[in-house]
C-alpha cells in the first residue's frame, strides 16, 4: 500500500488518508511529532507509520533521536508537539500503565532486575497482572524454550548468566504477556559479534513465526538490513527516508549512501539474507 | 576490687541499665527510621528537596548533644519525662545517616533497571516496593547501622538529664573519680555498639544485591 520505498510525507491528501484508514489503521502512528528538552530540539516534525506485523528499524547515529522516538511509543516520553497514536488511540488519552503493559520493551543489557531470578523476571508482567500461578509457570517455561534457554535457567539470577543469555531473558520478559507490539532499543548492541550474530538470526526466525509489530533501534546498518522489513533513517532529530533493505543499499540518498559507504562491502548479501 | 568484680557485684543494676540503654536506642532508631526512610524516598524523587532536607539534618548533627538535651528541657509534655526527651534527641541525631543513605541508595539503583520496569508498565509504587527499595535495602540498612552505633554512644549522655541508661555509671564514676564505675558503664556500652554493628552488618551483607 505505501510502497516501502516511498518517503513519508508529513501531510497526505485527505482522500488518500481516508482510504488508508479504511484499509488498515497503522499500529503505531507518529503525526508531526516534535520533542524538545530544556530548549534542545531532539526530534522535529516526525511523521511515520508502523504497519501490523512489520519490523521497522530506526537507524541513525547517536543523538539522531531514534531512542527518543522509541520512548514516545510507550510514553516514557511525551511529545512536545504533534501526536503519537497506538492502535488508533492517541497516547495522551490512553491509560499509560495499560499502554505499557500491552507493549513489550527490550533494552540494551536487558535491564533485568538483578534481585529477581530469571523466572520472576520473565513472569513480571503476568504476575502484576495477577495471572494464576500455574499459568505463569507454564508461560515462563514456554517462553524460555522459545528464546532458546533451558528450564534449569529459571532459578538463576541475572549475574549468573552470560550477556547473550541475559538478552534472551530480556526478550522472553518482553514477550511474556503476548504483546502485539515490541520495542527494542539496541538489544544486541552490547554483545560480542558471534553471540550477536546468533541472536539476530534467532530473532529473525522468531519474528517470522510471531509476526509482532516491532520497532527496532540500532546504529548498525548490517543489523538493520538483516532484521528490518523497512529502515527509517534518522539524522539530527529528523526522519531522512524510509526504505526497504534492498532499496537502502542502492539508494541515492546522500545520508543512506554515506551509511552504506561506512559499512563497506557485503551489504547486499546482508540485505538478501534478511529477506530470505 | 577491679572493674569485673564491680560488675559482678552489681550485675542486677548493670543489666537494668543496659536494658534501659537498649530501649532508648531501639525506640529512637525506630522513630528515626519511620521518619527518615520515607523522607529519604521523598527527596530521591523530588530533586529540589534534597538540599534543604539533608542540610537541616546536617545542622541537627552539629548541635552538641548536651546542649540539645538542655534546649529540649523546657518543652511541654516532653520536658516532663527525661526518657521522652532523650528519645527525641536521639531520634534527631539518627535522622541524618538514615535519610542520607536512603537517598543515596535509591538514587544509586541502575537507571536502566528502573526505566525497564517503568517501560513494562509497573506503577510508581510497584517500582518503589519491588525494585528500588529492595535494591537500595543494603545501603539503607547501613545508614541504620551507623545511626545505631552513634546512638549507643550518645545515649550515655542522656543520663545527664536523668534518662537512665549506662551513662548513669559513667557520670557516677566521674563524680566519684572511680575508674571502675566509669568502666562498668563504658564497657557494656562498647559491647552493645560492637554487637549492633556486627549484627546489622551481617544482615546488610545478606541484603546486598549480587
Amino acid at each position: 500500500m505505501f510502497g516501502a520505498g516511498s518517503r513519508v510525507q508529513p501531510a497526505k491528501s485527505g482522500m488518500l488518508a481516508q482510504m488508508q484508514s479504511q484499509v488498515a489503521t497503522p499500529v503505531i502512528e507518529f503525526r508531526d511529532v516534535s520533542y524538545s528538552v530544556e530548549g534542545t530540539q531532539v526530534l522535529s516534525g516526525l511523521s511515520l507509520q508502523v504497519e501490523r506485523g512489520e519490523t521497522l528499524v530506526l537507524l541513525g547515529r547517536s543523538g539522531s533521536g531514534k531512542t527518543t522516538t522509541l520512548k514516545l511509543v510507550n510514553r516514557l516520553l511525551s511529545p512536545t508537539a504533534g501526536e503519537v497514536r497506538v492502535r488508533g488511540v492517541a497516547n495522551a488519552e490512553s491509560d499509560v500503565i495499560r499502554l505499557r503493559r500491552s507493549i513489550g520493551y527490550v533494552i540494551q543489557d536487558a535491564g533485568l532486575f538483578p534481585h529477581y531470578t530469571v523466572e520472576r523476571n520473565v513472569g513480571l508482567v503476568p504476575r502484576i497482572e495477577a495471572w494464576p500461578e500455574d499459568r505463569i509457570r507454564t508461560r515462563v517455561e514456554e517462553l524460555l524454550r522459545l528464546v532458546g534457554l533451558t528450564p534449569e535457567m529459571a532459578a538463576r539470577f541475572p549475574h549468573q548468566l552470560s550477556g547473550g543469555q541475559r538478552q534472551r531473558v530480556g526478550v522472553a520478559r518482553a514477550l511474556a504477556a503476548d504483546p502485539e507490539i515490541l520495542l527494542m532499543d539496541e538489544p544486541f548492541g552490547a554483545l560480542d559479534p558471534l553471540t550477536r550474530d546468533e541472536l539476530q538470526s534467532e530473532f529473525h526466525s522468531l519474528q517470522q513465526r510471531l509476526h509482532k509489530t516491532v520497532v527496532f533501534v540500532t546504529h548498525d546498518l548490517r543489523e538493520a538490513l538483516r532484521l528490518g522489513s523497512r529502515i527509517a533513517l534518522m539524522e539530527a532529530g529528523r526522519l531522512v527516508t524510509v526504505l526497504a533493505p534492498q532499496e537502502f543499499v542502492r539508494s541515492s540518498d546522500p545520508w543512506a549512501a554515506a551509511y552504506v559507504r561506512a559499512f563497506g562491502d557485503g551489504l547486499e548479501s546482508a540485505a538478501n539474507r534478511g529477506a530470505s | 576490687m577491679n572493674v569485673f568484680h564491680f560488675i559482678v557485684l552489681n550485675h542486677e543494676q548493670v543489666l537494668e541499665l543496659t536494658l534501659e540503654h537498649l530501649w532508648l536506642v531501639a525506640i529512637s532508631t525506630l522513630f528515626a527510621a519511620l521518619i527518615g526512610i520515607p523522607l529519604g524516598i521523598a527527596i530521591a524523587r523530588r530533586p529540589g528537596w534534597n538540599k534543604p532536607v539533608l542540610g537541616g539534618a546536617n545542622i541537627i548533627q552539629t548541635i552538641p548533644s548536651l546542649a540539645l538535651f538542655g534546649f529540649l528541657l523546657p518543652m511541654p509534655w516532653l520536658g516532663e519525662r527525661a526518657d521522652r526527651l532523650a528519645i527525641l534527641a536521639l531520634t534527631l541525631y539518627a535522622l541524618l545517616p538514615i535519610i542520607r543513605n536512603t537517598y543515596t541508595g535509591i538514587r544509586g539503583v541502575d537507571p536502566a533497571v528502573v526505566e525497564a520496569g517503568r517501560g513494562m508498565g509497573l506503577t510508581e509504587s510497584q517500582l518503589l516496593f519491588q525494585v528500588q527499595l529492595p535494591l537500595a535495602g543494603s545501603v539503607i540498612l547501613s545508614g541504620v547501622r551507623v545511626a545505631v552505633v552513634i546512638s549507643v554512644g550518645l545515649a550515655t549522655i542522656a543520663a545527664a538529664i536523668g534518662a537512665g541508661g549506662l551513662g548513669e555509671f559513667i557520670f557516677r564514676g566521674l563524680a566519684m573519680v572511680d575508674d571502675k564505675v566509669i568502666l562498668a558503664g563504658a564497657i557494656p556500652a562498647a559491647i552493645l555498639a560492637l554487637g549492633a554493628d556486627f549484627g546489622l552488618g551481617w544482615v546488610e551483607r545478606r541484603l546486598r544485591p549480587q
